[in-house]
């Protein structure tokens, strides 16, 4: 309704405009729906269907020809068997049809029931196909005097099979299994509960260091730019580089890390950061447990994505005028004075909306953690299992189900920070 | 200030300086001699402590003055470490030596004196304390960042110019030895010649070139109408643009999957072409939307009265002004797609057609030597850094432009 009278408002030149404006954006929104939000709500249409990888691959019936007792002389008795099987495990293959081309002058001495032949051409109705189920044609043939003109043998033309394969994905059979897999699932809990540690202290230690970064690269001195590139480095580096050289640095044999720690004499011994779950530390007489290579990989990716943090931040502090700082000097604010009362302030919006942002990338991130340690060692999250369920279990199913619940919990977590944002 | 309070003060700088100097320089330079080298903390504080007080209590600004006191912080090091500044005899590695000397000494000196500018003008309170505090602080922030920026890459560089033995023999030893000519780059140029690096290199070259092509065909389009036009449902579009940055890519991957194993789009480049400007088309609207309004419309109104049409205006008068816009989005887009790995890994079987990263992961699922990791990791980081630092100076004004900013 709110469209229709806002239409009515408007002019010829304008109504023109309109119609150039959505002549220019239906393509640019065709191609977005299509690799996007379609297969964003074909995830929620997966994730009730019970499939697996290999239901990918449309079912095909397989067939083999043998061609026996070749013709030497008119008359001679040849047979002819053609095997056909439906190696799919799981699709029903229905009214299968199978054609095939005879070499001129191989006369068919009695004809299958549900087969029939025209122009030299077979051509049999074989019914339907269950999984994995296997079914025969044979035939004897007696050789005429075309044969031996031509030489012609049965195998040289390939048969060709048609049947209807059903589709896994597309049935109507839709189930709630992939989901109950899920809950029930011993490790779900701790899943959750690693996808959202890892989420919550790798977008604070990024923010954390890029707030430093930006205070460091707000105080103007010769090379600055320079700095200031060189910072971002982790941020613009391939993530399939980066993880590689972060692993041969703490790899516990040949590792740098590791060889320096010991060195300094900060290690008795060579840790294998990425592949200890727990380690215990004696502390003032406690002890506890401590997360390895969990609290590695949000090392490595406040390491990562600090440069980021940084950017916005001095995007935002770089747009208040100077005079504000240097008002505050005159009046004889000490740099710590002035950075809780002109600097806080100012990107407290902007720490905002990147916590958010951080929070949520981090949470859908999936190559940081596979590449770094393959989701083992306590540090599988809920895109890890995706990839595991979805790829390496093979049930794409339970892994459309797991996508849903990241992007479920993403809905709720974005709306909850939303809600309780400082009001600015 | 008194001058107990100045002398405190310039110990406590000049510890730190000469501490932070030796710790970090040492790490690095054990990296690059390959052995133990012994950290002589205290002579270095003993040094930058007599050069601080030097500074503190002779306060003249001349270049001499400071190169002068330069030459004298590397003589006092030498004599105050008995001419072996890393616990090393000066005829081993002499050059090495020297030089990390000279940079030490220089870091040294800098420090000290940028931390301590000024301090006979000022009175001892709270404010020139907290300067004081946050130019120490700052010294060791720069440090720092360098150092954990830096230090990953710098292994890189190092580990892939070595050869397999020596890096088992001794994984601290980075030294490059520069005796061995060409045969550094043995296993740079093992990658082309054995593991088709050759290929890759095209292959991320030609996805990453597409994908900024045909983002960029759907985006301008697409963001001149947001810009220019109103239309209904122009605020749902522009807020939906944001949504879509937000969707993670995994809850696209398994439809995908499906979906273009259907329509045998999978294990091709195509797939990829299409994937990548779809992704990163929400961004690019909302980047160049925001620069096409800061040109002033009257300037298109100009184009039109003279009798150019719609298209006409937008490509003589809109897309030449908004260049730097355009150089920043196809930038992004070069980097998230030379450096795209999850589909990258799920779509592409063949090795013939890999891109970089999925043929660096794939060198890394092999028995590789590590020298040939960290050559195959430089590939593919010396060219989107190198295409990074060549465009950042359009980025800079084209980003802050474009919307990033507030």
């Amino acid at each position: 309704m709110g469209s229709s009278s806002y239409k009515k408002r408007m002019g010829p030149i304008e109504k023109q405009g309109v119609v150039q404006a959505y002549t220019m954006l239906v393509p640019t929104v065709a191609i977005v729906m299509a690799i996007v939000l379609f297969p964003l709500i074909a995830n929620f249409w997966i994730s009730f269907k019970d499939v697996t990888v290999s239901d990918l691959r449309i079912a095909e019936i397989k067939v083999t020809e043998k061609f026996q007792k070749k013709p030497k002389t008119k008359g001679d008795i040849s047979k002819v068997e053609y095997r056909f099987n439906n190696f799919s495990k799981s699709s029903n293959i229905k009214n299968v049809n199978f054609k095939d081309i005879l070499p001129k002058g191989l006369v068919i001495k009695e004809l299958p029931n549900n087969c029939s032949i025209s122009d030299n051409i077979i051509n049999c109705q074989l019914g339907d196909f269950k999984p994995k189920e296997k079914k025969k044609i044979k035939f004897e043939t007696i050789a005429e005097n075309d044969y031996f003109i031509s030489q012609e043998n049965p195998k040289d033309t390939s048969p060709i099979v048609k049947g209807k394969s059903e589709n896994r994905l597309l049935n109507l059979e839709l189930k709630l299994k992939n989901f109950k897999e899920i809950f029930t699932s011993p490790n779900f809990w701790k899943t959750i509960r690693i996808s959202f540690a890892y989420s919550l202290f790798s977008a604070i230690g990024s923010l954390t260091l890029g707030i430093l970064a930006a205070q460091l690269l707000m105080t103007t001195f010769i090379g600055r730019g320079i700095i200031r590139g060189i910072f971002l480095f982790p941020y613009i580096a391939p993530i399939i580089a980066v993880t590689i050289t972060w692993k041969i640095l703490t790899d516990p044999f040949f590792g740098t890390i590791n060889g320096i720690l010991t060195q300094l004499q900060i290690l008795n011994e060579p840790i294998s950061f990425l592949q200890v779950r727990d380690m215990t530390i004696n502390f003032l007489g406690f002890e506890f447990s401590f997360p390895v290579a969990l609290s590695f990989v949000i090392l490595f990716e406040s390491w990562r994505y600090f440069p980021l943090a940084m950017i916005f931040i001095l995007a935002r502090l770089q747009s208040v005028p100077k005079e504000l700082f240097e008002a505050a000097e005159i009046d004889g604010a000490t740099p710590l004075q002035k950075f809780r009362s002109i600097t806080w302030p100012l990107i407290l919006g902007v720490l905002f909306v990147l916590f958010l942002l951080r929070f949520i990338w981090t949470f859908n991130k999936f190559d940081d953690i596979f590449l770094l340690t393959g989701g083992a060692a306590g540090t599988k999250t809920l895109t890890v299992d995706v990839y595991e369920t979805g790829f390496n279990i093979g049930n794409l199913g339970t892994g459309a189900a797991n996508a849903v619940l990241v992007f479920l919990i993403l809905v709720f977590a974005a709306i909850f920070i939303i809600r309780f944002s400082p009001k600015e | 200030m008194n001058n107990s309070q100045k002398i405190l003060i310039s110990l406590i700088i000049s510890s730190f300086w000469g501490l932070i100097s030796n710790i970090v320089l040492g790490v690095f330079f054990i990296l690059l001699i390959g052995s133990t080298i012994q950290f002589n903390y205290f002579s270095y504080i003993i040094s930058s402590s007599i050069i601080t007080l030097l500074i503190v209590f002779y306060d003249r600004k001349s270049l001499q003055i400071y190169i002068s006191l330069f030459i004298l912080t590397f003589i006092l090091i030498l004599i105050f470490t008995g001419l072996s500044p890393y616990g090393l005899n000066i005829n081993e590695n002499s050059f090495l030596q020297i030089l990390f000397l000279l940079i030490q000494s220089f870091i040294i000196l800098i420090g000290n004196i940028i931390c301590l500018s000024g301090i006979n003008k000022m009175s001892f309170n709270r404010l020139f304390l907290e300067i004081l505090f946050l130019r120490v602080l700052k010294g060791f922030g720069f440090t720092f960042f360098l150092t954990i920026v830096l230090f990953p890459f710098y292994v890189m560089i190092l580990m892939s110019l070595k050869t397999h033995q020596l890096l088992i023999l001794n994984p601290l030893d980075l030294s490059i030895d520069i005796t061995r000519g060409l045969n550094m780059f043995r296993s740079y140029i093992e990658l082309f010649t054995d593991w088709g690096f050759g290929y890759y290199l095209l292959n991320s070259l030609i996805v990453s070139l597409s994908s900024i092509f045909i983002a960029l065909i759907f985006a301008i389009p697409g963001a001149y109408a947001v810009a220019r036009f109103n239309f209904p449902g122009k605020l749902l579009m522009i807020n939906s643009i944001l949504l879509i940055y937000l969707i993670p890519m995994i809850t696209l991957l398994i439809p995908l999957y499906s979906f273009f194993t259907f329509i045998n789009l999978r294990d091709s480049l195509f797939g990829l072409i299409i994937v990548y400007p779809a992704v990163t088309i929400p961004v690019a609207i909302y980047m160049l939307q925001g620069y096409f309004q800061t040109i002033p419309q009257e300037l298109e109104e100009a184009g039109l009265v003279d009798g150019l049409s719609r298209t006409g205006v937008i490509l003589k008068i809109t897309l030449p002004l908004s260049l730097p816009a355009i150089a920043s989005v196809s930038l992004f887009i070069f980097m998230v797609a030379w450096n795209e790995y999850l589909f990258a890994y799920m779509f592409l079987d063949t090795p013939a057609i890999f891109t970089l990263p999925r043929g660096l992961e794939q060198l890394d699922g092999t028995e590789v030597p590590r020298q040939h990791l960290m050559a195959g990791s430089v590939i593919a980081t010396v060219p989107v850094i190198a295409v990074f630092l060549w465009a950042e100076r359009y980025l800079t004004g084209g980003l802050t432009a474009g919307g990033i900013k507030g």
